[in-house]
């Protein structure tokens, strides 16, 4: 069995599934009860300054579903911690003390000034916790107080903030970074022109769920009235990833560690964040749906990949794809791939046909010799993916390359691009 | 000789009820959303194709997972006006349900029919009108026969803008719908709340316990309407041609069929102790079910063919068996034994004789016109095999006369498919008549 045991900036963990900084990390009761069944650490649910913030009592979360009720994408309006800051700092001691072998990291939003950073990050570091996250990205309340994603949004400002919090900490500071951005590469450099040892990505998203279609106001609402949220779970993963994917391939970003979030669901969730460049990965909103027990599949799912791949550890696995990621311009335009549709697989349900032939490249029949049936048109095919895509059969349709003598060539130097290198 | 041992009150009535429940209860909305994600929307569905009235199946479905039940039942009662009572009869697993291209994938075809009746079940519940009458065209049709035929075309002519008068043999309404098929597939009285919705477009005038022949003549209808159609179903039951075929005791299977369905209280109805049925088709297995559910003791399903060639479909074989039904294959009927009461009857099996016991000896093997009676009245319209002769438009041999259902050639027998000829027929009509839907 590979061995899971991870270690980021130094905090070793059993494995690399840390629970987010979240209302699953609110208090001892719940990381106890996620520690005893199996994850590797916690980021404990963001700390700010006394008197705690007031959460709503109307509903915090909404759900966008599939018609069986699954969770596809997860909104909410919760902020930060609701109780005082010695009751968090006190079972933060204990959990330390209780499961010194996990990971305990300190999430906390204070104020943009330098004081509130000297008076509480000593404070918060005295409980043992092993690293600090600053809490850049909360995209909804705390930012309309300065905090959060106001913060995560403006560059000049992480690295001020991170530079508060490194001078008085002496342990390791993680940024989480919002995605409510256009760029994630300058709010990361920020980061670590700050000072910060590694970022941890994405903070949920700007959200609205949906309008209540019976009253036709936002949904969900309280007393009426609803502000928008933050989304999360697998609907926003690709998001997560690009964003991901665009710090680990940077060369300014590129060597800062990562801590992958963002939709996190099964062991293949956590190979496509690992692989594009994070160190290790947090989960929220599938413990929200699923309680803690899915870390069981997180945990054997992962280290049967890596034995199947010949690795014995996570970190083999980190960053494996990041060189495979890259600009538009740099694609192989001689590179040919069609679709080849295995007729034996094939039900005849005809998607592939009437979506290529409706919205594509009309490149799929519906009738051969009078009888339905569904080729491929070489001539017509432009290799789009689009008939794979739809599918309902799994590998029934692939693309397959065609060869041909032509010489690798990319937009760069394509005589239709007006901006082409000349040699 | 024992007397016949014939008698109500077999099983208590809590019983019979819990044996006359729906058979395929209705959906849930949790369940109808998880089985209407199994859709692949297929392009030029095989289901569509399947379906004898032509349903845009995907569509409906897709409808469905999207909680437009009002659209939903709009794409189905706008190419069957049955969809209703269809999606309970239907022998799906024959139809659209049999090349679901889900059979390919996983064995398992999407349940069109239950999401059929999802779709529809709020229309009759609440009573909601979907379509709108065109302008009156001052055309006046006949149509002879209140059943699945005589009111799908009623409701098209309807909607055409035409005024329609139907003439309607029995009591009730619905012909088979009402008086033919199994209790536990039409719950609730089902039957007449879907007549009743069809006939709240407007424009249709019923006429009840009026009989061809009788009361009226084809050719008074001729002259009094600007088209006619018949959709008159089939009356007289085929003999088996064995001796003492007029014994007490051996009835005809639509009759009892017909009496189930109208009475209150099933527990009252008469039922044998030893239950022959003979025949291979829905109304065989119909008789011996229900006969079975009524408390019979032994109910034998005799066929002279095999299984495959039983036009019952698979399903229909296989609840006959789960339901306690003996089903015997390659039996030939010889005799009829009894002196004032059937007592047995004798089959021959490869030159065997094989006797079956019998209190009650059902015969279910097919139906026809009732030929004497109406030949006057059919005014020489061409009927082959006991049934009448049409084109594709369900247009007779006689000009002006449309017929379609049960009493046509070439048929099977099937409620959907009288619904379609019906629809077929109304839009002939309206075409005849100068419309501009034809």
């Amino acid at each position: 069995m590979a061995d899971l045991t991870s270690e980021f900036l130094g905090i070793r963990s059993p494995n690399p599934f840390w629970l987010a900084s979240a209302p699953p990390t609110d208090k001892a009761y719940n990381v106890n009860r996620a520690f005893e069944a199996g994850w590797g650490g916690a980021v404990w649910k963001t700390l700010g300054e006394d008197p705690p913030i007031v959460n709503v009592s109307g509903p915090r979360y909404s759900a966008i579903h599939s018609n069986d009720r699954r969770v596809i994408g997860f909104n909410n309006i919760e902020l930060i911690t609701d109780r005082p800051l010695q009751t968090n700092l006190d079972e933060m001691r204990q959990i330390k003390r209780d499961w010194p072998d996990r990971a305990l990291v300190a999430s906390v939003m204070l104020p943009m000034n330098e004081e509130a950073w000297a008076k509480y990050v000593p404070m918060i570091e005295d409980t043992g916790v092993d690293a600090f996250e600053l809490n850049f990205g909360c995209p909804h309340g705390m930012s309309e107080r300065g905090m959060g994603a106001a913060v995560g949004q403006v560059p000049e400002y992480i690295q001020m903030a991170a530079e508060w919090c490194k001078k008085a900490a002496s342990i390791p500071v993680i940024v989480k970074l919002t995605p409510n951005v256009t760029n994630i590469v300058p709010p990361a450099k920020a980061a670590k022109d700050g000072g910060a040892d590694a970022v941890s990505l994405i903070n949920t998203i700007n959200s609205i769920t949906r309008v209540n279609y019976d009253t036709l106001t936002m949904y969900p609402t309280t007393n009426g009235m609803g502000t928008h949220g933050g989304y999360c779970g697998e609907a926003v993963k690709p998001i997560a990833l690009n964003m991901v994917a665009e710090i680990a391939r940077n060369a300014d970003t590129g060597d800062m560690p990562i801590s992958g979030i963002g939709g996190i669901t099964d062991w293949r969730d956590a190979v496509d964040f690992l692989a594009l460049g994070a160190s290790n990965v947090q989960v929220c909103t599938a413990a929200m749906v699923y309680g803690f027990k899915i870390i069981d599949d997180l945990t054997d799912g992962l280290s049967a990949f890596l034995d199947d791949k010949g690795m014995t550890s996570v970190s083999e696995l980190v960053g494996k794809a990041v060189p495979s990621v890259t600009d538009w311009q740099y694609l192989n335009l001689n590179y040919v791939e069609k679709a080849v549709i295995d007729q034996d697989l094939c039900i005849e349900c005809g998607r592939c046909h009437i979506v290529c032939e409706d919205t594509s490249h009309q490149a799929i029949t519906n009738t051969v010799n009078g009888e339905r049936r569904f080729e491929v048109i070489d001539e017509e095919c432009v290799g789009c993916n689009l008939c794979v895509s739809v599918c309902p059969v799994d590998s029934c349709i692939t693309m397959t390359q065609v060869p041909n003598d032509l010489a690798p060539g990319n937009w760069t130097e394509h005589p239709n691009n007006p901006m082409r290198k000349t040699k | 000789m024992p007397a016949p041992d014939i008698r109500p009150n077999r099983l208590d009535k809590a019983e019979i009820d819990k044996n006359f429940a729906d058979l395929h209860p209705p959906l849930s909305r949790g369940e109808a959303l998880i089985e209407a994600d199994r859709c692949y929307f297929c392009y030029d569905a095989p289901c569509t194709t399947a379906c004898p009235t032509g349903i845009d199946i995907p569509s409906f479905i897709q409808k469905i997972r999207s909680d437009n039940l009002r659209g939903s039942a709009h794409t189905i009662l706008s190419e069957n006006i049955m969809g209703g009572m269809c999606s309970r009869v239907c022998p799906t697993e024959v139809l659209c349900e049999e090349v679901c291209v889900r059979n390919t994938h996983e064995d398992k075809p999407v349940e069109i029919g239950l999401l059929q009746r999802y779709a529809t079940d709020p229309i009759f519940k609440d009573g909601t009108q979907l379509f709108e009458r065109a302008e009156a065209s001052g055309r006046r049709v006949a149509i002879v026969g209140g059943g699945p035929a005589g009111l799908s075309c009623a409701h098209r002519l309807a909607m055409l803008g035409h005024e329609v008068k139907v003439f309607n043999r029995d009591p009730r309404r619905g012909g088979l719908n009402e008086y033919g098929i199994a209790a536990y597939k039409t719950v609730d009285n089902f039957a007449q709340r879907e007549v009743d919705w069809i006939l709240s477009i407007g424009g249709i005038e019923v006429e009840d316990e009026v009989e061809l022949g009788k009361d009226f003549s084809l050719s008074a209808l001729r002259d009094a309407y600007d088209a006619v159609f018949l959709g008159i179903g089939l009356t007289l039951v085929n003999d088996l041609n064995i001796d003492n075929e007029d014994l007490p005791g051996v009835e005809n299977a639509t009759e009892y069929i017909a009496e189930l369905r109208q009475a209150e209280d099933k527990s009252t109805l008469p039922v044998g102790r030893n239950v022959v049925v003979i025949g291979g088709g829905m109304t065989a297995i119909d008789i011996a079910v229900q006969s079975k559910r009524l408390g019979a003791e032994k109910v034998d399903l005799v066929y002279r063919r095999g299984p495959e060639d039983m036009s019952a479909s698979e399903f229909e074989q296989h609840l006959a068996q789960t339901s306690g039904v003996t089903v015997h294959h390659w039996l030939h009927p010889k005799a009829l034994h009894g002196i004032d009461h059937v007592t047995a009857i004798e089959f021959d099996k490869n030159g065997q004789s094989i006797v079956l016991e019998a209190d009650v000896v059902f015969k279910a093997i097919g139906q026809k016109l009732a030929g004497e009676q109406l030949a006057d009245d059919l005014q020489g319209i061409d009927v082959d095999g006991g049934k009448i002769i049409v084109d594709g438009d369900q247009a007779t041999s006689v000009v002006g006369v449309w017929a379609g259902g049960d009493c046509v050639a070439g048929g099977d027998d099937l409620t959907v498919s009288a619904v379609q000829h019906g629809k077929v027929a109304a839009i002939a009509i309206d075409s005849y008549l100068g419309g501009e839907h034809g």
